[in-house]
């Protein structure tokens, strides 16, 4: 009766034998196993039976294991490895406690999502950070945390693999991907608010008023000013960081790096060789005007 | 303006009920059956009782503020019924040290192992009670002799149950003493000597909402209609009746279908769930009395039923609002 | 008595405090906000600019499409802004701002009070009439009146039934409303009847408002109205439409997507009957209602005829002002309405009640541990369950809370307002039909654009 079983099972089991190729295993083992889905498929396997399967494998990338992992696992399977530039997740909202006064309490379920979908928050501004941290639950290696202090969510850069999932939890759309800079610089406008410049200055003292100042000193044409407020493009912003001069509200926040000082004349303080030059450049077309 | 704003989505009204107030209704329709059984035995009861929450609240508290390093939540009142139904399932003359076990049994394993209050899938007292009896076969049934307190008015009973002196042959069912039953003075766990005051208790519950009544009615009812066809069977009689009412007034019949087996924790969420849940219980305990190694089988059941009662709450589901079998 | 077969709970309705309070009329305001989405469907397209000057009761938006509705200017004045505002819930909406200049009206409007109660037009004329009056549904959805009139292809009404059930606690409008202007209801009942080209029409009544059952039946046999009015046992949510379906007639609405015209009923609001009467027969658009504004510690509760984009805050000081301390100011009753933000956004057609919550009443109670009591699922009247529907939001798995039949709920807060453990059920509930709904529509809209 056993040995019968056993028989049985024995053909059941070859019978069914799902015939896989072995190289997926190994690229599954070449992936971070993060799980993240970063990458766009449900897991690592997934991502590593596409890597697989496809001949072009340009369209795919792993965040979390970057370009290095990518080099190895299309280094393994012959393929030419993806390029992408890393990128990290950024907060854009500057609303600190101080800045961005309370003008009611919440006493529902602390979850942006819900919050969100029910009123503009606990502040006037209906577009800043709420703080109740769907982007923390969203995140799987504690990149982000809400601080208790400022009430707004902080990325610590080192830790962000840029998997994007907070983007999709944040339903006030605050994150962003940005291009990350050596040493974790940085320069972006820390608010999204789509208020008309006095909506915003009273509901908070950070926000971004949309006067375009910064627009007009920008040498690069990355920043744009649209519904009342100013955005500036990560892949055309070289640092030169007069915008952060410029900007009446400090909306521009400028990390990693000292800011200008006020005379554009003297030189930056240390800037890296590549920044130098492009903020030479522009300020000396700034001289020309 | 000075007022500050609260912000919150609908509803903005609650139930006064709260988890603790259920608790206390709990704690007040038990009530009644101990202060029979204190008629009965005595002072001893309310010995075993108090050791029984005592250790109860003080093994919940340790584990939550040391193990688990938690906020104590003692608050909820739900350790304090744990102590009572434990204590209603022991002799009156049990020693102080068995009770402490069993109270560890059922908070430490039954219920904080799981997660406590809300996750733990078997009632924790009958978990204690039937670790108790398994360990502790001996000091676990023998009941002390009843003593006539009011002077003349009980017969000194011995100290088996009427259950097992049915069991072992020594009595018939229509010999039984029926209205002793209902009245509660036989030998017994603490808990069960009473149906009168048992059933008191669950209509105070029904009233206060704490309980429906698909759970008793259908532990209760499907016990007696197995009893009425087992006598049946066995060729009816005086049986007939006998047999059904007597399994329903002995032993933990009562304690079982009114307060152990509608524990919200373990019992299912839905109506029809309950009714499954209950007849479920009511059938393996006859099962049990009947034909199993043990005079008395609610316990057993209810675990039994315990365990069946995430399949029940994923399989039987509340009728759905516009699907209705009469369709026009 | 009738009830709804599933579920349902008993709050105190706290009526008491307001329900003996006769209708006022509120002061003329001398600025207004009207926003352009104040009913469901598609806002309004705005008909004037800034500089315009408007008369009481002219059209100041158009519908836009068939599923909206037209919007009349409350007061007569000079239009001052077409913008962004915010509205009680401190959202952007697009909003018409009138300065007041006297009261002048719109000459075709009747403004006596002599009741009319001939209608001769036919089922068209009345339902153009009721669309172009810009009337919707006034008990809280806000359903565009017009678009339940009209009968989709393949379905026949068969019952018209009122709703003056206002199973809401604390609110009184509508019991006000059947109370004092119980001609002008039952005539609104006649015309929509004629619309609808139905023989029977049933006033569905919770009978904790004995006086206005009473009040209905005395005019209903003094001037001889073919309506019925079914006393019905008090329990919430009665006026939620397929839950008064049920009690009224016995009759189960099918899961979504069915509608009630499925089973042969159309229901209005009680007041909204009101607004029917004087659409059609006096051609007056929809710029006024009755608000309760009520609470335990509202020193001066009311009920107010109020002009559509009335600062919310003009009626609170009308009513004496907030309690001191903590307040929640909701707008609608306590088991669906929406707390508010901004106290000076305006009365829209929906708001039936302004309710002010005072000392511990602010605060939801104490959350804890699940003890799987099963009152929730007692409580829903949909037949669902919402500890597991919690559980499941809470975990975001989607595809198993559709299965679990998550488009059934009507929000009604029973679970919520019943569990023991003070648990947020609605809110994750709300959560998940609000994603789930999402992924059904994306779907049905993949799905057509794959059939292209």
């Amino acid at each position: 009766m056993g040995v019968l079983s056993a028989v049985i099972l024995y053909f059941v089991a070859q019978k069914f034998k799902v015939e896989e190729d072995p190289r997926i295993d190994e690229v599954e083992k070449m992936l971070p196993g993060a799980n993240c889905g970063g990458c766009g498929f449900a897991g690592c396997r997934a991502m590593a039976e596409a890597l697989v399967v496809r001949d072009d494998i340009s369209a795919l990338f792993c965040p979390v294991g970057g370009a290095e992992c990518m080099k190895k696992t299309a280094a393994y399977l012959g393929k030419v490895a993806p390029e992408k530039e890393p990128t990290v997740a950024t907060v854009r909202c500057g609303g600190v406690c101080s800045k961005r006064p309370r003008t009611n309490e919440y006493n529902g379920t602390k979850k942006c999502s819900m919050a969100a979908a029910f009123y503009t928050g606990e502040t006037a501004c209906a577009y800043g950070c709420l703080g109740y941290g769907d982007c923390v639950d969203a995140c799987q290696f504690g990149a982000i945390k809400v601080n208790p202090e400022t009430g707004i969510a902080e990325v610590d850069p080192d830790k962000c693999t840029a998997c994007g999932a907070c983007v999709k939890a944040c339903p006030k759309g605050i994150i962003e991907l940005r291009k990350k800079w050596p040493k974790n610089r940085a320069v972006y406008v820390s608010c999204v608010s789509k208020d008309k410049g006095a909506v915003t200055m009273k509901a908070c003292k950070a926000g971004c008023i949309g006067c375009g100042k910064c627009a007009k000193v920008c040498a690069f044409g990355a920043i744009t000013v649209e519904n009342g407020v100013a955005y500036i493009d990560s892949q055309k912003c070289k640092l030169c960081r007069k915008c952060v001069n410029e900007c009446p509200t400090g909306a521009i926040v400028l990390k990693g790096m000292d800011p200008l000082p006020k005379e554009p004349k003297a030189p930056a303080a240390k800037p890296a060789a590549a920044e130098t030059k492009s903020a030479e450049k522009k300020e000396s077309v700034n001289e020309q005007k | 303006m000075a007022n500050k704003f609260i912000i919150a989505t609908a509803p903005h009204m609650h139930n006064p009920h709260s988890t603790q107030s259920l608790m206390r209704d709990v704690i007040v329709a038990l009530m009644p059956a101990l202060a029979v059984s204190a008629v009965v035995y005595g002072l001893s009861v309310l010995y075993v009782t108090a050791i029984a929450v005592v250790s109860c609240v003080l093994v919940e508290f340790l584990i939550q503020k040391y193990l688990i390093k938690g906020t104590p939540t003692l608050g909820n009142l739900s350790a304090v019924v744990t102590g009572l139904l434990l204590a209603f399932n022991l002799p009156a003359n049990i020693p102080w040290w068995i009770i402490v076990i069993g109270a560890v049994v059922a908070i430490g394993v039954a219920k904080m192992t799981f997660g406590g209050l809300g996750h733990n899938p078997f009632n924790p007292a009958l978990v204690g009670r039937v670790f108790l009896l398994i360990a502790y076969p001996v000091q676990m049934t023998s009941f002390p002799e009843i003593e006539p307190v009011v002077g003349g008015i009980v017969d000194t009973f011995s100290g088996a149950t009427p259950l097992a002196a049915v069991k072992s042959g020594a009595m018939s069912v229509t010999d039984a003493n029926l209205m002793s039953l209902f009245g509660g003075f036989n030998a017994g766990s603490m808990g069960e000597l009473s149906a009168t005051a048992l059933l008191v208790g669950g209509l105070y519950m029904l009233w206060r909402r704490v309980i429906t009544w698909h759970i008793p009615v259908a532990v209760l009812g499907s016990m007696a209609a197995f009893a009425f066809i087992v006598a049946l069977m066995q060729g009816g009689g005086a049986e007939l009746y006998a047999l059904p009412l007597f399994h329903l007034l002995a032993g933990g019949a009562m304690l079982g279908a009114i307060f152990m087996a509608t524990d919200y924790v373990t019992s299912p969420m839905t109506p029809k769930g309950m009714l499954i849940y209950g007849v479920g219980i009511g059938v393996i305990t006859m099962i049990i009395r009947l034909w199993g190694a043990y005079p008395e089988g609610m316990s057993f059941a209810i675990l039994l039923m315990n365990a069946v009662t995430p399949l029940i709450n994923k399989y039987v589901k509340p009728r759905r609002f516009g699907v209705t079998t009469a369709k026009k | 008595m009738k009830t709804f077969p599933i579920g349902g709970v008993h709050p105190s309705d706290n009526k008491k405090w307001s329900c003996d309070k006769a209708i006022e009329v509120l002061a003329l305001p001398d600025v207004v906000n009207i926003p352009l989405g104040q009913h469901i469907g598609a806002p309004a397209t705005a008909k004037v600019a800034k500089g315009d000057k408007v008369l009481t009761g002219q059209l100041i938006a158009e519908a836009t499409g068939f599923m909206s509705a037209n919007i009349h200017s409350p007061i007569s004045g000079t239009v001052t802004a077409v913008d962004l505002q915010p509205n009680a819930q401190g959202l952007r909406q697009m909003m018409i701002t009138i300065k007041r200049e006297g009261d002048e009206w719109m000459p075709e409007i009747d403004r006596s009070a002599e009741i009319k109660r001939e209608c001769a037009l036919d089922s068209a004329a009345i339902i153009a009439k009721i669309k172009d009056a810009g009337v919707v549904g006034m008990g809280g959805a806000t359903f565009p009146t017009h678009v339940k009139l009209s009968i989709p292809n393949g379905c026949k009404a068969e019952f018209l039934i009122i709703n003056g059930v206002e199973c809401e606690p604390y609110l009184t409008s509508d019991h006000r409303t059947m109370l004092e202007r119980g001609e002008e209801l039952l005539t609104g009942v006649e015309i929509l009847k004629k619309a609808l080209g139905v023989e029977k029409a049933i006033i569905g009544v919770e009978n904790n408002k004995p006086d206005a059952i009473a009040n209905l039946n005395k005019i209903i046999k003094e001037k001889k109205f073919a309506v019925v009015v079914e006393p019905l046992k008090v329990q919430y949510p009665q006026g939620g439409e397929k839950q008064l379906i049920a009690a009224v007639t016995g009759r189960e609405v099918p899961p979504p997507p069915a509608l009630p015209i499925h089973v042969g009923a159309v229901v209005c609001n009680a007041s909204t009957a009101v607004a029917v009467y004087e659409a059609v027969q006096k051609n007056k658009p929809l710029i006024e209602r009755v608000v309760t504004v009520t609470g335990k510690d509202v020193k001066n509760t009311r009920n107010l005829l109020t002009r559509m984009g009335t600062p919310i805050s003009t009626l609170l000081a009308e009513a004496g002002g907030l309690p001191e301390g903590d307040v929640k100011v909701v707008n609608g009753g306590p088991m669906m309405g929406r707390a508010m933000v901004n106290i000076d956004s305006p009365v829209t057609k929906g708001c039936s009640g302004i309710t002010v919550f005072s000392g511990a009443d602010v605060r939801r109670v104490p959350t804890s541990e699940c003890i799987k009591c099963a009152k929730c699922v007692e409580a829903c009247p949909m037949g669902l369950e919402p500890y597991l529907l919690q559980r499941l939001a809470a975990k975001q798995m989607w595809e198993e809370m559709e299965v679990e039949r998550i488009p059934d709920c009507i929000e009604c807060g029973c679970c919520q307002y019943t569990c023991p453990a003070g648990i947020a059920l609605l809110d994750y509930v709300r959560l998940g039909k609000q994603t789930v709904m999402g992924i059904i529509r994306a779907r049905a809209a993949a799905a057509a654009a794959a059939k292209k």
